[in-house]
Protein backbone atom coordinates (compact mmCIF):
# COMPACT_ATOMS: atom_id res chain seq x y z
CA UNK A 1 0.00 0.00 0.00
CA UNK A 2 1.21 3.42 -0.58
CA UNK A 3 2.62 5.92 1.90
CA UNK A 4 0.05 8.35 3.24
CA UNK A 5 1.36 11.37 5.58
CA UNK A 6 -0.93 13.46 7.95
CA UNK A 7 -2.26 16.46 5.36
CA UNK A 8 -0.95 19.73 5.48
CA UNK A 9 -3.60 21.53 3.11
CA UNK A 10 -6.72 20.53 1.75
CA UNK A 11 -5.03 20.43 -1.41
CA UNK A 12 -2.59 18.33 -0.20
CA UNK A 13 -4.86 16.01 0.74
CA UNK A 14 -6.21 15.36 -2.77
CA UNK A 15 -2.79 14.81 -4.02
CA UNK A 16 -2.02 12.29 -1.88
CA UNK A 17 -5.17 10.43 -3.01
CA UNK A 18 -5.67 11.81 -6.74
CA UNK A 19 -2.55 13.12 -7.54
CA UNK A 20 -3.85 16.69 -8.91
CA UNK A 21 -1.20 18.33 -9.35
CA UNK A 22 0.22 15.53 -12.17
CA UNK A 23 -3.56 16.11 -13.73
CA UNK A 24 -3.33 19.48 -13.30
CA UNK A 25 0.22 19.34 -15.40
CA UNK A 26 -0.55 16.88 -17.84
CA UNK A 27 -4.03 18.34 -19.32
CA UNK A 28 -2.96 22.12 -18.37
CA UNK A 29 0.38 23.99 -17.51
CA UNK A 30 2.50 21.17 -19.11
CA UNK A 31 0.72 20.65 -22.48
CA UNK A 32 2.46 22.82 -24.62
CA UNK A 33 1.08 24.44 -27.57
CA UNK A 34 2.91 25.57 -30.15
CA UNK A 35 3.25 29.39 -30.32
CA UNK A 36 3.10 29.98 -33.93
CA UNK A 37 -0.95 30.05 -34.71
CA UNK A 38 -3.89 32.25 -35.13
CA UNK A 39 -7.29 32.56 -34.37
CA UNK A 40 -8.49 29.69 -36.56
CA UNK A 41 -6.89 27.26 -33.85
CA UNK A 42 -9.72 28.36 -31.29
CA UNK A 43 -12.26 26.64 -32.98
CA UNK A 44 -11.36 23.58 -31.17
CA UNK A 45 -12.70 25.03 -27.76
CA UNK A 46 -15.31 26.90 -29.40
CA UNK A 47 -16.95 24.09 -30.33
CA UNK A 48 -16.04 22.26 -26.78
CA UNK A 49 -18.42 25.27 -26.10
CA UNK A 50 -21.23 24.74 -28.30
CA UNK A 51 -21.48 21.38 -27.14
CA UNK A 52 -21.76 22.32 -24.00
CA UNK A 53 -24.39 24.55 -24.68
CA UNK A 54 -26.60 22.18 -26.80
CA UNK A 55 -25.81 20.15 -23.52
CA UNK A 56 -27.48 22.47 -21.20
CA UNK A 57 -29.91 23.11 -23.21
CA UNK A 58 -31.18 19.81 -24.10
CA UNK A 59 -31.65 18.95 -20.57
CA UNK A 60 -33.59 21.52 -20.38
CA UNK A 61 -36.21 20.57 -22.65
CA UNK A 62 -35.91 16.92 -21.91
CA UNK A 63 -38.01 17.68 -19.33
CA UNK A 64 -40.83 18.71 -21.21
CA UNK A 65 -40.56 16.68 -24.63
CA UNK A 66 -43.02 14.48 -24.80
CA UNK A 67 -41.80 11.61 -27.30
CA UNK A 68 -45.02 10.85 -28.72
CA UNK A 69 -47.03 11.86 -32.20
CA UNK A 70 -49.97 12.96 -31.19
CA UNK A 71 -48.07 15.04 -28.29
CA UNK A 72 -44.87 16.08 -29.31
CA UNK A 73 -45.59 18.93 -31.63
CA UNK A 74 -47.47 20.47 -29.04
CA UNK A 75 -45.24 19.54 -26.35
CA UNK A 76 -42.74 21.01 -28.36
CA UNK A 77 -44.76 24.24 -29.78
CA UNK A 78 -47.22 25.07 -27.18
CA UNK A 79 -45.75 23.65 -23.49
CA UNK A 80 -42.13 24.30 -23.86
CA UNK A 81 -42.30 27.83 -26.30
CA UNK A 82 -45.73 29.23 -24.14
CA UNK A 83 -45.71 27.66 -20.95
CA UNK A 84 -42.57 26.62 -19.57
CA UNK A 85 -40.60 30.06 -18.13
CA UNK A 86 -38.03 30.71 -20.55
CA UNK A 87 -39.04 27.62 -22.44
CA UNK A 88 -37.99 29.39 -25.71
CA UNK A 89 -34.24 30.25 -24.70
CA UNK A 90 -33.52 26.74 -24.07
CA UNK A 91 -35.29 25.95 -27.38
CA UNK A 92 -33.68 28.70 -29.08
CA UNK A 93 -30.41 28.31 -28.00
CA UNK A 94 -30.94 24.67 -28.99
CA UNK A 95 -31.97 24.89 -32.59
CA UNK A 96 -29.21 27.96 -33.30
CA UNK A 97 -26.29 25.64 -31.57
CA UNK A 98 -27.16 23.25 -33.29
CA UNK A 99 -27.08 25.13 -36.85
CA UNK A 100 -23.70 27.24 -36.19
CA UNK A 101 -21.89 23.89 -34.37
CA UNK A 102 -22.07 23.19 -38.42
CA UNK A 103 -20.03 26.27 -39.16
CA UNK A 104 -17.60 26.22 -36.94
CA UNK A 105 -16.95 22.64 -37.93
CA UNK A 106 -16.64 23.58 -41.26
CA UNK A 107 -14.22 26.21 -40.86
CA UNK A 108 -12.25 23.83 -38.00
CA UNK A 109 -12.08 21.43 -40.87
CA UNK A 110 -10.98 23.65 -43.67
CA UNK A 111 -8.24 24.93 -41.12
CA UNK A 112 -7.52 21.52 -41.35
CA UNK A 113 -7.20 21.07 -45.04
CA UNK A 114 -5.48 24.53 -45.67
CA UNK A 115 -2.13 23.80 -43.44
CA UNK A 116 -2.01 20.02 -43.53
CA UNK A 117 -3.27 19.20 -39.83
CA UNK A 118 -4.04 15.54 -41.10
CA UNK A 119 -0.54 14.73 -42.38
CA UNK A 120 2.61 12.62 -40.86
CA UNK A 121 1.50 11.62 -37.89
CA UNK A 122 -2.03 13.22 -37.15
CA UNK A 123 -3.92 11.18 -39.47
CA UNK A 124 -5.91 9.55 -36.83
CA UNK A 125 -6.69 13.26 -35.34
CA UNK A 126 -8.31 13.81 -39.05
CA UNK A 127 -10.03 10.41 -39.08
CA UNK A 128 -11.12 10.97 -35.04
CA UNK A 129 -12.69 14.16 -36.25
CA UNK A 130 -14.68 12.90 -39.04
CA UNK A 131 -16.16 10.31 -37.48
CA UNK A 132 -16.96 12.59 -34.72
CA UNK A 133 -18.54 15.07 -37.98
CA UNK A 134 -20.38 11.86 -39.14
CA UNK A 135 -21.69 11.44 -35.66
CA UNK A 136 -22.78 15.46 -34.91
CA UNK A 137 -24.44 14.69 -38.46
CA UNK A 138 -26.69 11.64 -37.27
CA UNK A 139 -26.98 13.71 -34.27
CA UNK A 140 -28.58 17.08 -36.22
CA UNK A 141 -31.24 14.17 -38.39
CA UNK A 142 -32.41 12.12 -34.83
CA UNK A 143 -33.08 15.89 -33.17
CA UNK A 144 -35.12 16.98 -36.29
CA UNK A 145 -37.14 14.15 -36.33
CA UNK A 146 -38.03 15.26 -32.74
CA UNK A 147 -40.38 18.32 -32.77
CA UNK A 148 -42.60 16.15 -35.17
CA UNK A 149 -43.90 18.66 -37.29
CA UNK A 150 -43.95 18.42 -41.51
CA UNK A 151 -40.31 18.70 -42.17
CA UNK A 152 -39.58 16.75 -39.61
CA UNK A 153 -41.93 13.71 -41.19
CA UNK A 154 -40.57 13.89 -44.56
CA UNK A 155 -36.74 14.45 -43.74
CA UNK A 156 -37.09 11.31 -41.64
CA UNK A 157 -39.42 9.81 -45.57
CA UNK A 158 -37.03 10.65 -47.38
CA UNK A 159 -33.58 10.11 -45.38
CA UNK A 160 -34.96 6.46 -44.33
CA UNK A 161 -35.56 5.50 -47.84
CA UNK A 162 -31.92 6.18 -48.68
CA UNK A 163 -31.34 3.29 -46.55
CA UNK A 164 -33.26 1.11 -49.87
CA UNK A 165 -30.25 1.48 -51.76
CA UNK A 166 -31.82 2.48 -55.22
CA UNK A 167 -32.75 -0.07 -57.56
CA UNK A 168 -31.51 -3.09 -54.30
CA UNK A 169 -35.03 -2.48 -53.20
CA UNK A 170 -33.96 -3.55 -49.61
CA UNK A 171 -37.50 -1.97 -48.70
CA UNK A 172 -37.49 -4.86 -45.67
CA UNK A 173 -34.34 -2.39 -44.09
CA UNK A 174 -36.35 0.42 -44.58
CA UNK A 175 -38.87 -0.53 -42.39
CA UNK A 176 -36.66 -2.09 -39.52
CA UNK A 177 -35.20 1.00 -39.56
CA UNK A 178 -38.68 2.84 -39.21
CA UNK A 179 -40.32 -0.21 -36.99
CA UNK A 180 -43.21 0.77 -39.57
CA UNK A 181 -44.11 0.50 -43.33
CA UNK A 182 -44.07 4.52 -42.47
CA UNK A 183 -42.43 7.07 -40.39
CA UNK A 184 -44.80 6.32 -37.00
CA UNK A 185 -44.56 5.82 -33.51
CA UNK A 186 -42.06 3.24 -33.18
CA UNK A 187 -40.09 5.82 -35.61
CA UNK A 188 -40.59 8.88 -33.38
CA UNK A 189 -39.60 6.99 -29.79
CA UNK A 190 -36.28 5.53 -31.19
CA UNK A 191 -34.85 8.26 -32.75
CA UNK A 192 -36.07 9.93 -29.46
CA UNK A 193 -33.41 7.20 -27.73
CA UNK A 194 -30.80 7.71 -30.39
CA UNK A 195 -30.59 11.69 -29.82
CA UNK A 196 -30.79 11.83 -26.17
CA UNK A 197 -28.24 8.71 -25.32
CA UNK A 198 -27.11 6.30 -28.11
CA UNK A 199 -25.25 9.15 -30.08
CA UNK A 200 -24.72 11.73 -27.13
CA UNK A 201 -22.68 8.53 -25.63
CA UNK A 202 -20.66 7.87 -28.85
CA UNK A 203 -19.86 11.97 -29.04
CA UNK A 204 -18.53 11.66 -25.67
CA UNK A 205 -16.45 8.78 -26.74
CA UNK A 206 -15.18 10.28 -30.36
CA UNK A 207 -14.04 13.74 -28.56
CA UNK A 208 -12.32 11.60 -25.75
CA UNK A 209 -10.60 9.76 -28.73
CA UNK A 210 -9.89 13.32 -30.72
CA UNK A 211 -8.15 14.80 -27.50
CA UNK A 212 -5.89 11.76 -27.34
CA UNK A 213 -4.98 11.45 -30.86
CA UNK A 214 -3.44 15.52 -30.37
CA UNK A 215 -0.77 14.22 -27.48
CA UNK A 216 1.86 12.24 -29.50
CA UNK A 217 1.85 14.31 -32.68
CA UNK A 218 0.50 17.63 -31.04
CA UNK A 219 -1.18 20.70 -32.93
CA UNK A 220 0.29 22.06 -35.99
CA UNK A 221 1.11 25.33 -36.35
CA UNK A 222 1.00 28.08 -39.28
CA UNK A 223 4.13 27.03 -41.14
CA UNK A 224 3.93 22.85 -40.54
CA UNK A 225 7.12 23.46 -38.62
CA UNK A 226 8.40 20.14 -36.71
CA UNK A 227 8.89 21.55 -33.17
CA UNK A 228 10.74 19.46 -30.98
CA UNK A 229 8.48 20.07 -27.74
CA UNK A 230 10.68 18.42 -25.50
CA UNK A 231 13.27 20.94 -26.15
CA UNK A 232 11.25 24.14 -26.54
CA UNK A 233 9.54 22.51 -23.38
CA UNK A 234 12.64 22.69 -21.09
CA UNK A 235 13.98 26.42 -22.70
CA UNK A 236 10.06 27.66 -21.57
CA UNK A 237 10.46 26.12 -18.24
CA UNK A 238 14.25 27.38 -18.10
CA UNK A 239 12.51 31.08 -18.06
CA UNK A 240 13.53 31.61 -21.75
CA UNK A 241 9.65 32.36 -22.24
CA UNK A 242 10.42 34.38 -25.20
CA UNK A 243 12.60 32.34 -26.84
CA UNK A 244 10.59 28.84 -26.64
CA UNK A 245 8.73 27.95 -29.87
CA UNK A 246 5.75 26.95 -27.31
CA UNK A 247 3.62 27.59 -24.44
CA UNK A 248 1.18 26.23 -22.08
CA UNK A 249 -2.22 25.34 -22.75
CA UNK A 250 -3.36 27.17 -19.33
CA UNK A 251 -3.32 29.80 -18.80
CA UNK A 252 -1.01 30.73 -21.68
CA UNK A 253 -3.10 29.29 -25.11
CA UNK A 254 -6.17 29.22 -23.23
CA UNK A 255 -6.19 32.88 -22.41
CA UNK A 256 -6.54 33.61 -25.78
CA UNK A 257 -8.80 30.72 -26.64
CA UNK A 258 -11.56 32.07 -24.07
CA UNK A 259 -11.06 35.56 -26.01
CA UNK A 260 -11.93 34.09 -29.07
CA UNK A 261 -14.87 32.39 -27.72
CA UNK A 262 -15.87 35.42 -25.76
CA UNK A 263 -16.45 37.35 -29.64
CA UNK A 264 -17.84 33.76 -30.90
CA UNK A 265 -20.65 34.05 -27.49
CA UNK A 266 -21.62 37.31 -28.17
CA UNK A 267 -22.34 36.63 -32.07
CA UNK A 268 -23.92 33.37 -30.56
CA UNK A 269 -26.28 35.17 -28.13
CA UNK A 270 -26.97 37.75 -30.92
CA UNK A 271 -28.48 35.11 -32.94
CA UNK A 272 -30.64 32.87 -30.11
CA UNK A 273 -32.20 36.67 -29.23
CA UNK A 274 -32.62 38.33 -32.77
CA UNK A 275 -32.04 36.08 -35.48
CA UNK A 276 -33.03 32.63 -34.07
CA UNK A 277 -35.44 32.39 -37.48
CA UNK A 278 -32.89 30.98 -40.11
CA UNK A 279 -32.72 27.68 -37.39
CA UNK A 280 -36.49 27.82 -37.24
CA UNK A 281 -38.01 26.33 -40.59
CA UNK A 282 -41.32 27.79 -41.01
CA UNK A 283 -42.50 24.54 -42.79
CA UNK A 284 -41.65 22.60 -39.61
CA UNK A 285 -44.34 24.59 -38.15
CA UNK A 286 -47.08 22.32 -39.40
CA UNK A 287 -47.28 19.16 -37.05
CA UNK A 288 -46.86 16.05 -39.21
CA UNK A 289 -49.26 14.68 -42.34
CA UNK A 290 -47.97 11.61 -44.02
CA UNK A 291 -49.99 12.17 -46.65
CA UNK A 292 -49.43 15.59 -47.50
CA UNK A 293 -45.52 16.14 -48.34
CA UNK A 294 -44.56 20.31 -48.59
CA UNK A 295 -44.02 21.67 -52.01
CA UNK A 296 -40.30 21.84 -51.63
CA UNK A 297 -38.18 19.83 -49.40
CA UNK A 298 -34.34 20.58 -48.34
CA UNK A 299 -31.94 19.92 -45.66
CA UNK A 300 -30.98 22.44 -43.05
CA UNK A 301 -28.26 24.07 -44.82
CA UNK A 302 -25.06 22.47 -43.67
CA UNK A 303 -26.52 18.88 -45.57
CA UNK A 304 -27.07 20.72 -48.65
CA UNK A 305 -24.02 20.07 -50.30
CA UNK A 306 -23.89 16.32 -49.96
CA UNK A 307 -27.91 16.91 -51.10
CA UNK A 308 -27.21 18.05 -54.36
CA UNK A 309 -24.39 15.58 -55.32
CA UNK A 310 -27.46 12.91 -54.08
CA UNK A 311 -29.82 15.21 -56.66
CA UNK A 312 -28.92 15.61 -60.42
CA UNK A 313 -28.43 12.28 -60.92
CA UNK A 314 -31.01 8.68 -61.74
CA UNK A 315 -31.35 7.11 -58.51
CA UNK A 316 -29.01 4.44 -58.44
CA UNK A 317 -25.85 6.62 -59.49
CA UNK A 318 -27.03 9.54 -57.21
CA UNK A 319 -26.93 6.79 -54.26
CA UNK A 320 -23.26 6.16 -55.48
CA UNK A 321 -22.48 9.81 -55.79
CA UNK A 322 -23.78 10.99 -52.24
CA UNK A 323 -21.83 7.65 -50.48
CA UNK A 324 -18.74 8.78 -52.28
CA UNK A 325 -19.26 12.77 -50.74
CA UNK A 326 -19.51 10.88 -47.60
CA UNK A 327 -16.81 8.99 -46.82
CA UNK A 328 -14.03 10.66 -49.06
CA UNK A 329 -13.15 13.47 -46.31
CA UNK A 330 -12.05 10.61 -44.31
CA UNK A 331 -9.48 9.53 -46.82
CA UNK A 332 -7.81 12.56 -46.57
CA UNK A 333 -4.38 11.77 -45.17
CA UNK A 334 -4.14 8.87 -47.70
CA UNK A 335 -5.05 10.85 -51.01
CA UNK A 336 -2.75 13.39 -50.42
CA UNK A 337 0.25 12.12 -51.69
CA UNK A 338 2.76 14.92 -50.95
CA UNK A 339 5.27 14.95 -48.41
CA UNK A 340 4.98 18.82 -47.36
CA UNK A 341 3.06 19.59 -44.63
CA UNK A 342 2.94 23.59 -45.32
CA UNK A 343 -0.12 25.58 -45.90
CA UNK A 344 -1.78 25.51 -48.93
CA UNK A 345 -0.47 29.01 -50.67
CA UNK A 346 3.38 27.82 -50.71
CA UNK A 347 2.00 24.32 -52.27
CA UNK A 348 1.24 24.92 -56.13
CA UNK A 349 -1.41 22.81 -57.67
CA UNK A 350 -3.14 22.26 -54.19
CA UNK A 351 -3.87 25.77 -54.04
CA UNK A 352 -6.21 25.95 -56.55
CA UNK A 353 -7.56 22.58 -55.15
CA UNK A 354 -8.37 23.81 -51.64
CA UNK A 355 -9.80 27.19 -53.00
CA UNK A 356 -11.85 25.42 -55.88
CA UNK A 357 -13.05 22.60 -53.28
CA UNK A 358 -14.22 25.36 -50.62
CA UNK A 359 -15.82 27.98 -53.36
CA UNK A 360 -17.71 24.59 -54.97
CA UNK A 361 -18.76 23.39 -51.74
CA UNK A 362 -20.78 26.77 -51.66
CA UNK A 363 -21.98 26.58 -54.80
CA UNK A 364 -23.39 22.83 -53.98
CA UNK A 365 -24.90 24.58 -51.08
CA UNK A 366 -26.54 27.23 -53.03
CA UNK A 367 -27.90 25.34 -55.36
CA UNK A 368 -29.06 22.92 -52.81
CA UNK A 369 -31.57 25.25 -51.46
CA UNK A 370 -32.80 26.35 -54.87
CA UNK A 371 -35.89 24.70 -56.85
CA UNK A 372 -34.15 21.07 -58.59
CA UNK A 373 -35.07 23.05 -62.29
CA UNK A 374 -33.73 25.08 -64.71
CA UNK A 375 -30.32 26.12 -64.99
CA UNK A 376 -29.91 25.40 -61.41
CA UNK A 377 -30.68 21.82 -61.65
CA UNK A 378 -27.61 22.58 -64.41
CA UNK A 379 -24.80 24.26 -62.50
CA UNK A 380 -25.95 21.94 -59.29
CA UNK A 381 -24.77 18.91 -62.34
CA UNK A 382 -21.50 20.13 -63.03
CA UNK A 383 -20.91 21.35 -59.23
CA UNK A 384 -21.04 17.32 -58.27
CA UNK A 385 -19.18 16.04 -60.88
CA UNK A 386 -16.67 18.81 -60.14
CA UNK A 387 -16.65 17.97 -56.75
CA UNK A 388 -15.94 14.04 -57.60
CA UNK A 389 -13.26 14.92 -60.21
CA UNK A 390 -11.68 16.96 -57.59
CA UNK A 391 -11.26 14.08 -55.57
CA UNK A 392 -9.90 11.44 -58.10
CA UNK A 393 -7.24 14.10 -59.25
CA UNK A 394 -5.91 15.21 -55.61
CA UNK A 395 -3.70 11.87 -55.39
CA UNK A 396 -2.12 12.80 -59.01
CA UNK A 397 -2.10 16.71 -58.31
CA UNK A 398 -0.45 15.91 -55.12
CA UNK A 399 1.81 13.11 -56.33
CA UNK A 400 3.99 15.64 -58.31
CA UNK A 401 4.66 18.26 -55.62
CA UNK A 402 8.12 19.44 -55.02
CA UNK A 403 9.01 19.18 -51.87
CA UNK A 404 8.97 22.65 -49.97
CA UNK B 1 5.26 -19.47 -17.77
CA UNK B 2 4.00 -23.19 -16.72
CA UNK B 3 0.44 -22.11 -16.23
CA UNK B 4 0.11 -20.24 -19.56
CA UNK B 5 -2.05 -23.47 -21.00
CA UNK B 6 -4.51 -22.87 -18.49
CA UNK B 7 -4.72 -19.66 -18.73
CA UNK B 8 -4.99 -19.80 -22.58
CA UNK B 9 -7.75 -22.59 -21.84
CA UNK B 10 -9.79 -20.00 -19.34
CA UNK B 11 -9.65 -17.13 -22.24
CA UNK B 12 -11.04 -19.80 -24.87
CA UNK B 13 -13.73 -21.18 -22.64
CA UNK B 14 -14.62 -17.03 -21.70
CA UNK B 15 -14.61 -16.00 -25.64
CA UNK B 16 -16.87 -19.09 -26.43
CA UNK B 17 -19.30 -18.01 -23.28
CA UNK B 18 -19.03 -14.47 -24.44
CA UNK B 19 -19.76 -15.57 -28.49
CA UNK B 20 -22.57 -17.22 -27.67
CA UNK B 21 -24.19 -14.38 -25.66
CA UNK B 22 -22.93 -11.99 -28.04
CA UNK B 23 -24.89 -13.69 -30.64
CA UNK B 24 -28.06 -14.20 -28.67
CA UNK B 25 -28.13 -10.58 -27.99
CA UNK B 26 -27.41 -9.01 -31.63
CA UNK B 27 -30.30 -11.31 -32.22
CA UNK B 28 -32.63 -9.85 -30.04
CA UNK B 29 -31.53 -6.36 -30.64
CA UNK B 30 -32.46 -6.93 -34.16
CA UNK B 31 -35.76 -8.38 -33.13
CA UNK B 32 -36.27 -6.04 -31.22
CA UNK B 33 -36.37 -2.97 -33.72
CA UNK B 34 -38.66 -5.24 -36.27
CA UNK B 35 -42.19 -3.54 -36.47
CA UNK B 36 -44.86 -5.11 -33.53
CA UNK B 37 -46.95 -7.22 -34.75
CA UNK B 38 -49.85 -4.86 -34.07
CA UNK B 39 -48.24 -2.79 -37.12
CA UNK B 40 -47.69 -5.71 -39.57
CA UNK B 41 -51.22 -6.93 -39.02
CA UNK B 42 -52.38 -3.58 -40.46
CA UNK B 43 -55.34 -4.61 -42.03
CA UNK B 44 -57.41 -3.94 -45.69
CA UNK B 45 -58.43 -1.18 -47.33
CA UNK B 46 -61.41 -1.33 -49.41
CA UNK B 47 -62.36 1.42 -51.95
CA UNK B 48 -65.67 1.90 -53.51
CA UNK B 49 -64.62 2.73 -57.17
CA UNK B 50 -67.90 4.18 -58.02
CA UNK B 51 -67.68 7.50 -56.28
CA UNK B 52 -64.75 8.69 -58.40
CA UNK B 53 -65.16 11.34 -60.72
CA UNK B 54 -62.91 11.61 -64.10
CA UNK B 55 -59.18 13.08 -64.08
CA UNK B 56 -59.94 14.12 -60.23
CA UNK B 57 -57.19 12.29 -58.29
CA UNK B 58 -58.58 11.39 -54.81
CA UNK B 59 -55.96 10.39 -52.38
CA UNK B 60 -56.91 7.65 -50.17
CA UNK B 61 -54.83 5.80 -47.10
CA UNK B 62 -53.47 2.31 -47.48
CA UNK B 63 -51.17 0.83 -44.35
CA UNK B 64 -50.48 4.20 -44.05
CA UNK B 65 -49.27 5.17 -47.39
CA UNK B 66 -51.32 7.32 -49.53
CA UNK B 67 -52.91 5.66 -52.28
CA UNK B 68 -53.49 7.59 -55.61
CA UNK B 69 -56.65 6.92 -57.46
CA UNK B 70 -57.66 8.61 -60.68
CA UNK B 71 -60.34 7.89 -62.77
CA UNK B 72 -59.70 8.55 -66.51
CA UNK B 73 -61.53 9.96 -69.34
CA UNK B 74 -62.49 8.33 -72.54
CA UNK B 75 -59.86 10.66 -73.67
CA UNK B 76 -57.14 9.25 -72.08
CA UNK B 77 -57.94 5.79 -72.77
CA UNK B 78 -58.27 6.46 -76.11
CA UNK B 79 -54.91 7.82 -76.00
CA UNK B 80 -52.84 5.52 -73.96
CA UNK B 81 -49.95 3.70 -75.41
CA UNK B 82 -49.67 -0.12 -74.41
CA UNK B 83 -47.30 0.32 -71.89
CA UNK B 84 -49.59 2.74 -69.73
CA UNK B 85 -52.86 0.66 -70.72
CA UNK B 86 -50.52 -2.47 -69.06
CA UNK B 87 -50.85 -0.16 -65.34
CA UNK B 88 -55.02 0.11 -65.40
CA UNK B 89 -57.39 -1.39 -63.48
CA UNK B 90 -60.77 -2.09 -65.63
CA UNK B 91 -63.63 -1.74 -62.94
CA UNK B 92 -67.26 -1.74 -64.56
CA UNK B 93 -65.89 -0.79 -68.09
CA UNK B 94 -63.83 2.25 -66.42
CA UNK B 95 -59.96 2.69 -66.38
CA UNK B 96 -58.11 3.50 -63.38
CA UNK B 97 -54.73 4.29 -62.11
CA UNK B 98 -54.83 3.13 -58.68
CA UNK B 99 -51.04 3.44 -57.39
CA UNK B 100 -48.70 4.15 -54.23
CA UNK B 101 -48.70 7.97 -54.11
CA UNK B 102 -44.38 7.83 -52.97
CA UNK B 103 -42.27 8.95 -55.64
CA UNK B 104 -40.08 5.84 -56.44
CA UNK B 105 -36.91 8.07 -55.64
CA UNK B 106 -37.10 8.92 -52.21
CA UNK B 107 -40.59 9.05 -51.36
CA UNK B 108 -41.91 12.26 -51.53
CA UNK B 109 -45.56 12.67 -52.83
CA UNK B 110 -46.31 14.15 -55.82
CA UNK B 111 -48.46 16.75 -57.13
CA UNK B 112 -51.27 16.01 -59.97
CA UNK B 113 -52.07 18.36 -62.63
CA UNK B 114 -54.93 18.08 -63.79
CA UNK B 115 -54.32 20.58 -66.98
CA UNK B 116 -51.24 19.00 -67.91
CA UNK B 117 -52.10 15.57 -67.18
CA UNK B 118 -48.76 14.35 -64.79
CA UNK B 119 -47.24 14.24 -61.83
CA UNK B 120 -44.40 16.64 -60.50
CA UNK B 121 -42.57 15.56 -57.08
CA UNK B 122 -41.46 19.01 -55.60
CA UNK B 123 -38.37 16.93 -54.09
CA UNK B 124 -36.05 16.14 -56.74
CA UNK B 125 -38.08 16.97 -59.36
CA UNK B 126 -39.00 13.51 -60.90
CA UNK B 127 -42.08 13.77 -63.17
CA UNK B 128 -45.07 11.25 -64.28
CA UNK B 129 -48.02 10.82 -66.71
CA UNK B 130 -51.67 10.15 -65.90
CA UNK B 131 -51.01 6.04 -66.19
CA UNK B 132 -48.53 6.73 -63.36
CA UNK B 133 -45.13 6.05 -65.30
CA UNK B 134 -42.46 7.92 -64.89
CA UNK B 135 -41.54 10.45 -67.29
CA UNK B 136 -38.40 12.35 -65.83
CA UNK B 137 -35.72 10.80 -63.70
CA UNK B 138 -34.51 10.97 -60.85
CA UNK B 139 -37.14 8.29 -59.72
CA UNK B 140 -36.34 4.97 -61.31
CA UNK B 141 -39.87 3.86 -62.47
CA UNK B 142 -43.22 4.63 -62.31
CA UNK B 143 -45.33 4.46 -59.38
CA UNK B 144 -45.67 0.82 -57.44
CA UNK B 145 -49.07 -0.87 -57.51
CA UNK B 146 -50.44 -2.43 -53.89
CA UNK B 147 -51.57 -5.43 -54.31
CA UNK B 148 -55.19 -5.20 -54.97
CA UNK B 149 -58.15 -7.60 -55.47
CA UNK B 150 -61.23 -6.59 -57.89
CA UNK B 151 -64.89 -7.51 -56.10
CA UNK B 152 -67.34 -6.58 -58.07
CA UNK B 153 -67.23 -2.70 -58.07
CA UNK B 154 -64.70 -2.45 -55.13
CA UNK B 155 -61.61 -2.55 -54.64
CA UNK B 156 -59.59 -4.45 -51.63
CA UNK B 157 -56.09 -3.55 -51.24
CA UNK B 158 -53.35 -5.85 -49.52
CA UNK B 159 -54.94 -8.77 -50.87
CA UNK B 160 -53.09 -9.90 -54.48
CA UNK B 161 -56.10 -10.72 -57.09
CA UNK B 162 -55.36 -12.19 -60.16
CA UNK B 163 -54.98 -8.98 -62.37
CA UNK B 164 -52.25 -7.97 -59.52
CA UNK B 165 -50.48 -11.00 -59.56
CA UNK B 166 -50.23 -10.89 -63.63
CA UNK B 167 -49.14 -7.26 -63.05
CA UNK B 168 -45.87 -8.39 -61.05
CA UNK B 169 -45.15 -11.13 -63.05
CA UNK B 170 -44.91 -9.06 -66.06
CA UNK B 171 -42.90 -6.79 -64.31
CA UNK B 172 -45.21 -3.97 -64.51
CA UNK B 173 -44.71 -3.29 -60.94
CA UNK B 174 -42.45 -4.60 -57.91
Amino acid sequence: MAHFTKATSVKDWLNQRLAIDTIEKVMGSEYWIPKNINFLWAMGMVLVITFVLLLVSGIFLLMYYQPNIETAFYSVNFTIMRDVDFGWLWRHVHGVAASVVFLIIYIHMFTGIYYGSYKKGREMIWISGMLLFVAFSAEAFSGYMLPWGQMSYWAGMVITNLFSGGSLHADGLVEWIRGDYVPAQAFLTRFFMLHVLLIPLAILGLIALHFGSLRIPHVNNQDGEEIDFEKESKRYLNGDKAGSKVMRFANDFMSKDMMVVGVYLIFFFYLVFYNYGFAMDPVNFDPADGLKTPAHIYPEWYFLWSYEILRPFSVDIGLIAFGFAQVIFVLLPFLDRSPNTVAANRRGLFRIWFWMMLINMIILTAMGKLPPSGIYSTIGFFAAILFIAQWIALPFITMFEKKV
Amino acid sequence: MENNGRRGFMGKAFGAVAAVGAVGSLVAMKKSWDPLPSVKAAGFTTLDMTIYEENQLVTEKWRGKPIFVLKKTAEMVAKQTEKQKARDIIIGGSHYMVSIGLCTHLGCIPAYNATEQGFLCACHGGQFDFSGDVTKVPPPRGFDIPPFKIDGTKLVLGEAGPEYTKMKETGITL
